[in-house]
C-alpha cells in the first residue's frame, strides 16, 4: 500500500463563507439559549406533557451519530481493514465534533444550564443520565487520545489498542443513550431493552451517513481525489446499516404489537398518530431505509456518486425523523395511569399531547449542528486530518 | 539595613508583632466560626430530635367513593397554600389534580385526586442525575431545588405525571415552598406541616370543605387511622404492576 500523506485543507473564499454562515447559525443558537434561560422554557413548544422537545431531537441525533462517525476508524484500527485507514483521522475528528455539538444543545436546554457545575459534582450513580455524563466526556478523551496516537508517528503502534478502547467505549456509550429511553418503564412507547442495541444500529447508520457527506464535500471543495472504490465501499456499508436499522425497527414494533398492553401506543405510531405515523412510514421507513437502499443498489444509480450523496442525506433525514418519532411521539402518547379506563382532567390526562417545535428550539438545535460542523471545518483547516488523495490504488 | 542581621531588640519586637497578629487572626476566626459551629451542633441536636425517621412511613388513603367530581377543595388548598397557580395552560404546574375515571364497560365513574404518589421505589429518584430528587427516611419524595438542573428526566420517568416544570418567572412564593424557574417541582406532602405535627393542606381542606375522603397517617403504625382503614377495606395502588410501592393508596377506583 502506498504511503498516505495528510494535509490541512486550504482556506478559500468559499471555506470562510461557510465558516461565517456556520458562525451565524451558532450565534442564533446561543441567542435562543439565552432567551430560553432568561425568559424560561415558556417560549418553547415544550409543556408538562411534552417535556423534551426539538433540542433533544437534535442533541440525541448528534450524540448517536457521533459514536457512529467513529465506525470508519474502528474498521481500520480494530478490524485491520487497511482500505479504511486513510479515513480514520477524519472519522475521529467528526466523532468528537458531533458529540460536542450534541452536548452543547443538551446543556443549553437544561432548565438551569448555569448549574453545569452541579451536574459535574453531584452524582447519583443509579441514574443512567449520570453514567452518560462520564460516558460522553470519556468518549471525547478516549477519541482525542486515539487521534493523537494515529497522528503522532512514534505512537502509531498503539493505535490498535487505543482504537479498541474507543470502539468498546462507543458501544457502551450508545447502549447508555438507548437505555435512557429503554429503561423508562412508565411510558409504553419506550420500555424495551432492545432500544439499547437499536440505538447502536442507528448510530452506525447516522454516523456513517454524515461521515460520507462530510468526506464528499471536503474532497470536492478541496479538489482532492476520492476514489470510486472507497466511496462504493462506504456506500455499501451504509446500505447494510440502513437495512439493519429497518430490521431492528421491525423486531421492536413486532415485539410491542405482541403484547396487548402496548397496542394503543403502537397503533398511535403505526397508523393513527397523524403526523407521527406519516413521519414513521415516510420519514423513517422510506427516507431512512428504503430509498437509500434503492439508490445504492438498483442498477441505474448504483455506480452514481450523486446517488451516494442523496442516499446518505436521505439516511440523515430519516434518522432525524426516527429520533423525533421516538422522543416527541413517545411523549405525546398519554400515560396510562388507569389502564383500560376512560380518563379526563385539567392536566391533559388521556389526551394526546400537543407539541409544535418553536423557533428558539430549532435555532438551538441547528446551532449545535453548526458548532459540530465548525469544529470539523476548523479541525481540517488547522491539522492534517484529510489525505492529499483518496484515489483508488493504482490510479 | 539590607544584608545586616537584625538586632536582638528588633527580633523581640518582630516576635511580639507576629504573636499579636496570630492572636488577632485566631480571635477573628473564632468569632466567625463559632456561630457556625454552634448552628451545626444545634442542627445535629434538632435533627436527632425531629429529623425524618425510617420508623415512620407517611401515607395517604383516598376513598374515591366519598370524593365528589364537583369538589376541588384539595386542589384549591394545595394551590393557595403552596403558591402555585393553574391558569389552564399546558405549561402551568399542577401539584395535585382531579382525574375523572370512567369504566367504559359499566359506566362507573369516580373523581380521583392524583398527586406525587411518594413511591418507596421512586423512578424519579432513580433517574435523577444529581440526586436532586430524593426520598426522606419517612418516605416523602422531594426535589432539592438547589441542585435540580432542570433536565426533566424525572418527569419522563414518573408514571403518574406528578411533576411540573417551572417554565417562567414566578411570583407569590411561600417561604415554606420555595420554587424556581428552570427546576422541577411536585407535591411535597406538605412536609413542613407534617414536621410540625399537622396534616397536609389537601387533607385538612378535604375534611373541612370536602367529604373527608382523605386519610393521612403513618403506614407503619398498625394503630393509625390509615392502617386500620387499609386493614378493613380493599385498596389499590396506581400502576401496582410497576411494583413501586406508592405511599398513596385508593379505595373505590373503578
Amino acid at each position: 500500500m502506498r504511503a498516505i500523506h495528510y494535509r490541512e485543507i486550504e482556506g478559500s473564499g468559499g471555506f470562510w463563507a461557510l465558516v461565517g454562515l456556520l458562525a451565524l447559525l451558532l450565534a442564533a443558537g446561543l441567542t435562543a439559549a439565552y432567551f430560553m434561560e432568561h425568559i424560561g422554557h415558556i417560549i418553547t413548544g415544550m409543556t408538562n406533557q411534552v417535556v423534551w422537545g426539538m433540542p433533544h431531537v437534535f442533541a440525541v441525533f448528534l450524540i448517536v451519530a457521533a459514536s457512529g462517525a467513529l465506525n470508519t476508524a474502528s474498521i481500520a484500527s480494530v478490524f485491520g481493514r487497511v482500505a479504511y485507514k486513510p479515513l480514520a483521522r477524519l472519522s475521529g475528528l467528526l466523532a468528537i465534533a458531533l458529540l460536542i455539538g450534541g452536548l452543547a444543545i443538551l446543556v443549553l436546554d437544561l432548565g438551569r444550564p448555569d448549574r453545569l457545575g452541579v451536574a459535574m459534582t453531584h452524582y447519583n450513580f443509579r441514574s443512567i443520565f449520570a453514567w452518560n455524563i462520564f460516558l460522553y466526556t470519556g468518549f471525547i478523551a478516549v477519541t482525542g487520545c486515539y487521534l493523537w496516537v494515529m497522528m503522532e508517528r512514534r505512537l502509531n503502534r498503539h493505535s490498535r489498542t487505543v482504537g479498541t478502547v474507543a470502539f468498546l467505549w462507543r458501544l457502551i456509550l450508545t447502549t447508555g443513550t438507548g437505555s435512557i429511553f429503554g429503561l423508562l418503564m412508565a411510558r409504553k412507547p419506550y420500555d424495551e431493552a432492545i432500544m439499547a442495541p437499536m440505538f447502536i444500529v442507528m448510530s452506525l447508520a447516522f454516523g456513517l451517513a454524515i461521515f460520507i457527506l462530510v468526506l464528499m464535500a471536503a474532497c470536492r471543495a478541496g479538489a482532492r481525489p476520492l476514489g470510486e472504490a472507497t466511496l462504493m465501499r462506504l456506500k455499501n456499508l451504509l446500505g447494510v446499516f440502513a437495512a439493519g436499522l429497518l430490521y431492528f425497527l421491525l423486531v421492536f414494533h413486532l415485539t410491542k404489537l405482541y403484547e396487548a398492553k402496548f397496542f394503543g401506543a403502537e397503533a398511535f405510531i403505526l397508523w393513527s398518530g397523524g403526523p407521527y405515523t406519516v413521519l414513521f412510514w415516510f420519514g423513517v421507513v422510506f427516507l431512512g431505509g428504503v430509498l437509500p437502499m434503492l439508490l445504492f443498489w438498483l442498477p441505474p444509480t448504483r455506480r452514481s456518486r450523486a446517488a451516494v450523496g442523496w442516499g446518505s442525506a436521505s439516511v440523515v433525514v430519516g434518522g432525524l425523523a426516527l429520533v423525533y418519532d421516538i422522543i416527541i411521539g413517545g411523549q405525546a402518547w398519554p400515560l396510562s395511569i388507569f389502564p383500560g379506563m376512560q380518563v379526563s382532567s385539567s392536566f391533559y390526562d388521556g389526551v394526546v399531547g400537543f407539541y409544535a417545535p418553536s423557533l428558539p428550539e430549532c435555532a438551538l438545535g441547528l446551532g449545535g449542528c453548526a458548532l459540530a460542523l465548525l469544529i470539523t471545518l476548523l479541525g481540517l483547516k488547522l491539522l492534517p486530518f484529510l489525505p492529499e488523495t483518496l484515489a483508488d490504488e493504482g490510479n | 539595613m539590607t544584608g545586616r542581621p537584625a538586632a536582638p531588640r528588633d527580633t523581640g519586637h518582630l516576635v511580639d508583632e507576629g504573636r499579636r497578629r496570630f492572636l488577632g487572626v485566631a480571635a477573628v476566626s473564632a468569632l466567625v466560626l463559632a456561630p457556625g459551629v454552634s448552628l451545626l451542633a444545634y442542627a445535629e441536636e434538632q435533627g436527632g430530635k425531629q429529623g425524618a425517621s425510617a420508623r415512620t412511613r407517611w401515607g395517604l388513603l383516598i376513598d374515591t367513593t366519598k370524593c365528589k367530581s364537583s369538589c376541588t377543595a384539595c386542589v384549591t388548598a394545595c394551590s393557595s397554600y403552596n403558591g402555585w397557580k393553574n391558569e389552564g395552560r399546558p405549561t402551568d404546574p399542577q401539584w395535585i389534580r382531579k382525574v375523572q375515571v370512567t369504566d367504559p364497560e359499566t359506566g362507573l365513574s369516580r373523581s380521583v385526586p392524583v398527586m406525587c404518589q411518594h413511591c418507596a421505589k421512586a423512578p424519579c429518584v432513580e433517574v435523577c442525575p444529581t440526586g436532586a430528587s430524593f426520598k426522606r427516611a419517612d418516605g416523602i419524595v422531594l426535589v432539592d431545588r438547589h441542585i435540580c438542573i432542570g433536565c426533566r428526566y424525572c418527569m419522563m420517568a414518573c408514571p403518574y405525571k406528578a411533576r411540573s416544570f417551572v417554565s417562567e418567572e414566578i411570583s407569590g412564593q411561600k417561604p415554606w415552598a420555595p420554587r424556581g424557574k428552570g427546576t422541577v417541582e411536585g407535591c411535597t406532602l406538605c412536609v413542613e406541616r407534617i414536621d410540625a405535627g399537622q396534616v397536609p393542606a389537601c387533607v385538612q381542606a378535604c375534611a373541612r370543605e370536602g367529604s373527608g375522603a382523605m386519610t393521612f397517617g403513618d403506614l407503619k403504625d398498625p394503630a393509625s387511622a390509615i392502617s386500620r382503614a387499609l386493614a378493613e377495606h380493599p385498596s389499590l395502588q396506581l400502576r401496582a404492576d410497576l411494583m413501586l410501592d406508592p405511599g398513596v393508596q385508593y379505595q373505590g377506583v373503578p
